[in-house]
């Protein structure tokens, strides 16, 4: 048992309901009581959808446990078959059914219906979201495609060139509920196109039964979020030998070895190291002088595997960060996850608690979060500017205007994204720096609300966890004085790197004097 | 007799469980904690049902069963133990922990009466442990509440002193009103359950009676009944109508003349109207669906037909207690249909083949309506608003004619409208 609060991942049959609400012509029988349809407005709500996720709930209640429930299932089975006329059927349970062993995937196989049947067992107890989403979408290639499977696999992705076509390759992850994935999508066409790439068949977004039937077609898989796709792409390539690309492009120096990578396994001549520079402005916006008070920036980042390992990337590369914080509450990625943070020369938070999230956050005194929408309300309450970059997500990460994290736009759209509520951070200390002048109207509201712009800093936001520890120290007027001149955001780092000081030298009080030898002790 | 057809159905639904009620239940009694005892999917029910993650640490939670307490592996009633244990820890104020049932418990009997008993032991009063059902096998919605009322009525101390309580959660504010107007008719000792503290228990015995705010609470008033309580039979007090009846019942028990009765709130009465006016002007005529969500559709129906003017096309409700339901029943037009249960499906092929003008539904099946060019309301609303009392008749109203409203200002080429197809999907 387990104490959850707030949760990162939903269960697994969310993560199947997010595959089959993707695609086109399926329907999704689940065997669940009531209450189970909430499901339902993260789609309707949250991503806006104009369209139910085409999901039947069987709707078993208490009474119907001592009878025949598998009797139920079929019932739903038939009804949903008979309404909806999909021209293929997931049938799994949720939790609750899980318990009550009614095997509905192997009820419907057994039922002589028209179409194919997916069975999904997910379980409930043990896996969650993501991982359900990958399993649905694996099962789905299986089951639609396995009669295709040839005795060797054997696969050329170089026959293009003598088929006299375009090279073509298939689109595989993006998802409802993904982050971004709508705008992904265009934004990774767009960058095909240029390079005389087709795309044959993105899935599962958008994708019916006939597009997943003409998967082994294409030249090569492009997998877009590990994630969802890892595992399909993989029986892809074990089943057809079909290969798939593993850089996600995410960032201009992964959108460059992105198209390396394809372009080497296409057989073709790779794109000239420029490109970035002359289609991105990301690259170009990072060197102008404008920028260089991003330098160092300290930045937390926590996600999902996929984003979390791109933003710590386009921090380290292309925007001159630091990052201090990295992290996933994604188990399943957290080899790769540690592997990046390795490299950065720090360790990687791997937890589902967000709690340890924050108290992990608190203790790195970043100037910026990227994060998920659980990391933004961390961060507002540590006043620090934050960035979402991953799911979970809210109705405001699901933006009207395309804003895709992928390719050379996406790279414009992480420039703007991140640097700006760090322009508001500068806004912030300008307004702290000029809040003295007779012009200053008194009462200028702070776009961080409470905790910003009034000299009310990350450092009195955890005060209470600081205070006891330092109770033998004393901070006389002028150190008060000569600490509330330094911008709010980088106080709570200020106050305890002197008393840090302060304490190794074995000082008691703090003045505005001891403050600048912990200043010049540090910068040695 | 001429009434409401009652009907019937079942089949697929699309209503939230009993556990979504502790989304207003923790906010009504701060030092309280809710303990769902159960699986990641009702953690993020009620996470998602709440909106968006506003507090750092919420008074409510789940104790997420997994594979280990499913196989035995570990003792789930040493693990829950454990858990308490914790959360109370790094919870000192909370006063009452509510033990949670869910559909996963339920099903594998894990015996939470039992769980709260030795937990109380243990805590020797410091915190009361109390257990209920929100799982979606037994509960709608809005009846997670009645269990959480329901387990706390045992602890209830008793007395004969003459009182009026008010039962069911309601808004700080309304609940001041109404009390203050309950003052004026010269009902004097008027108290609330659940309180705004939950040590804060009123006591209970022949002298009180009892006016149930909400229509969710039928298993909670017969225990009410059984500790010796009077329940008023009375309309909800939705809308200036009903609430007028249902504080008119109040001051009748307590022998109240009814001169001071017109008194007090006839003035209440005509502003009320007033307030009504430019929303009936909206809603006069117009033709009204409700799908079965939060239980308040019968006094909803009744406040929109009688005071609003609205045509009822169909009024959905997840269970029908005729018992607790009869004065709103006997409101409504006869002929009504009132449809009891759901078969989602089909209630949508009705909602279509109907065309009505406005659709009260729950949030997974609002948009999707929208997009099909169809007003709706979304159900949820009405369980977070003020809405209860004469003087918040405007503001019921307004919350069904502001999606008209909307739906006049917005230029209606902007839709196609119509279409077979949905453009949003």
């Amino acid at each position: 048992m387990e104490l959850t609060l707030w949760t990162y991942e939903g269960p697994p049959h969310v993560g199947a309901m997010r595959i089959a609400a993707s695609m086109e012509g399926v329907h999704y029988v689940l065997h669940a009581p009531q209450g189970d349809t909430y499901a339902d407005l993260l789609f309707t709500m949250i991503e806006r959808r104009g369209k139910r996720p085409p999901v039947t709930y069987t709707t078993f209640q208490a009474r119907d446990l001592g009878g025949d429930t598998a009797e139920l299932v079929k019932r739903h089975v038939r009804e949903a078959v008979e309404r909806f006329q999909p021209e293929a059927l997931l049938v799994g349970e949720s939790c609750t059914a899980e318990l009550i062993q009614d095997q509905p995937g192997a009820l419907a196989q057994g039922m002589d219906l028209p179409i194919p049947v997916v069975s999904l067992e997910l379980p409930a107890y043990s896996k969650k979201e993501n991982w359900g989403a990958s399993e649905t979408f694996y099962q789905v290639l299986r089951g639609l495609l396995r009669n295709q499977a040839p005795e060797q696999a054997s696969h050329d992705p170089t026959a293009w060139q003598t088929q006299g076509r375009r090279p073509r390759v298939n689109l595989l992850g993006p998802s409802l509920l993904g982050f971004r994935c709508r705008d992904d999508v265009l934004e990774v066409q767009k960058l095909l196109t240029m390079h005389g790439i087709d795309v044959g068949v993105v899935a599962p977004l958008g994708a019916g039964v006939g597009d997943i039937r003409r998967l082994p077609q294409a030249d090569l898989n492009v997998c877009l979020y590990p994630e969802v796709a890892e595992s399909g792409c993989s029986w892809l390539e074990r089943t057809f030998g079909m290969p798939f690309t593993r850089t996600v492009p995410i960032g201009v120096g992964a959108t460059h070895d992105f198209l390396v990578e394809l372009h080497g396994l296409l057989g073709m001549t790779p794109p000239a190291p420029e490109e970035g520079y002359r289609r991105s402005r990301l690259p170009w916006y990072s060197e102008s002088v404008d920028s260089t008070y991003l330098t160092g920036k300290r930045v937390f980042i926590f996600g999902d595997g996929t984003h979390a390992i791109a933003a710590a990337r386009i921090c380290n590369e292309e925007l001159g960060f630091t990052v201090v914080g990295l992290g996933t509450y994604s188990r399943e990625m957290a080899r790769p996850v540690r592997a990046a943070a390795r490299e950065l020369g720090i360790e990687a938070l791997i937890s589902d608690d967000y709690l340890a999230v924050e108290a992990a956050m608190a203790d790195a005194s970043p100037e910026l979060v990227l994060g998920t929408q659980m990391e933004r309300h961390s961060a507002k309450r540590l006043g620090v500017p934050c960035a979402v970059i991953s799911t979970p997500m809210h109705v405001q990460d699901v933006p009207a205007r395309t804003s895709p994290q992928m390719g050379w736009e996406g790279a414009n759209v992480i420039f703007d994204s991140w640097v700006h509520p760090l322009m508001m951070g500068l806004e912030e200390h300008l307004i702290g720096m000029f809040r003295h002048d007779f012009e200053f109207v008194d009462g200028h509201q702070s776009h961080l609300g409470q905790a910003g712009g009034t000299g009310m800093g990350s450092d009195q936001a955890r005060a209470p966890e600081t205070t006891p520890s330092e109770s033998d120290l004393i901070w006389t007027a002028d150190g008060e004085a000569e600490l509330n001149k330094i911008p709010f955001f980088v106080r709570g780092k200020v106050r305890r790197n002197a008393e840090a000081y302060a304490r190794q030298v074995g000082c008691r009080e703090i003045s505005s004097e001891t403050l600048y030898d912990a200043k010049a002790h540090y910068k040695a | 007799m001429v009434g409401p057809t009652l009907l019937k159905e079942s089949g697929p639904r699309e209503v939230f469980c009993g556990l979504t009620s502790i989304v207003w239940l923790h906010r009504r009694m701060p030092d309280a904690f809710f303990l769902v005892v159960g699986s990641r999917t009702c953690a993020h029910l009620i996470q998602s049902a709440a909106g968006v993650m506003i507090f750092a640490e919420p008074r409510f939670g789940t104790a997420i069963l997994n594979e280990r307490d499913l196989a035995g592996l570990a003792d789930a009633q040493e693990e829950l133990d454990r858990v308490a244990r914790e959360l109370l820890q790094r919870r000192p104020e909370i006063k009452t922990l509510f033990l949670v049932g869910s559909c996963p418990s339920e099903v594998i009997k894990l015996d939470l009466a039992r769980a709260a008993e030795r937990l109380n032991e243990e805590l020797l009063g410091q915190v009361r442990v109390v257990n209920y059902s929100g799982s979606g096998i037994e509960t709608t919605f809005t009846q997670g509440e009645d269990g959480a009322l329901a387990a706390l009525v045992p602890m209830l101390p008793s007395s004969d002193e003459r009182q009026l309580l008010l039962v069911g959660t309601l808004a700080d504010a309304v609940e001041d009103r109404l009390i203050h107007l309950f003052h004026r008719l010269g009902i004097k000792t008027v108290r609330s359950f659940p309180p705004r503290q939950s040590t804060d228990l009123p006591a209970l015995g022949p002298g009180t009676t009892v006016l149930l705010t909400q229509p969710y609470l039928t298993e909670t008033a017969r225990l009410l009944k059984n500790r010796g309580a009077k329940i008023l039979k009375a309309p909800f007090p939705l809308g200036a109508e009903g609430s007028r009846a249902w504080m008119a019942a109040a001051a009748e028990d307590f022998q109240v003349p009814s001169e001071t009765v017109a008194d007090v709130l006839a003035p209440l009465m005509e502003r009320a109207f007033k307030a009504l006016e430019p929303h009936r002007e909206v809603l006069a005529g117009k033709r009204i669906f409700l799908l079965p969500e939060s239980q308040l559709e019968l006094p909803l129906a009744r406040f929109l037909q009688r005071e609003c003017g609205m045509e009822l096309v169909e009024v959905g409700t997840p269970y029908l207690n005729k018992e607790q339901m009869s004065e709103e029943l006997a409101l409504l037009p006869a002929g009504t249909a009132v449809m009891e249960g759901q078969h989602v499906e089909q209630q949508l092929d009705r909602v279509r083949s109907s065309q009505p003008d406005l659709v009260v539904c729950g949030m997974g099946l609002a948009n999707p309506l929208e997009a099909e060019g169809i007003t709706t309301k979304w159900s949820i609303e009405l369980v977070f608003s003020p809405i209860h009392g004469i003087d918040q008749a405007g503001d019921l109203a307004e919350l069904f004619s502001r999606p008209l409203r909307r739906r006049r200002l917005i230029q209606p080429a902007l839709h196609p409208a119509g279409s077979e197809h949905p453009i949003h999907t």
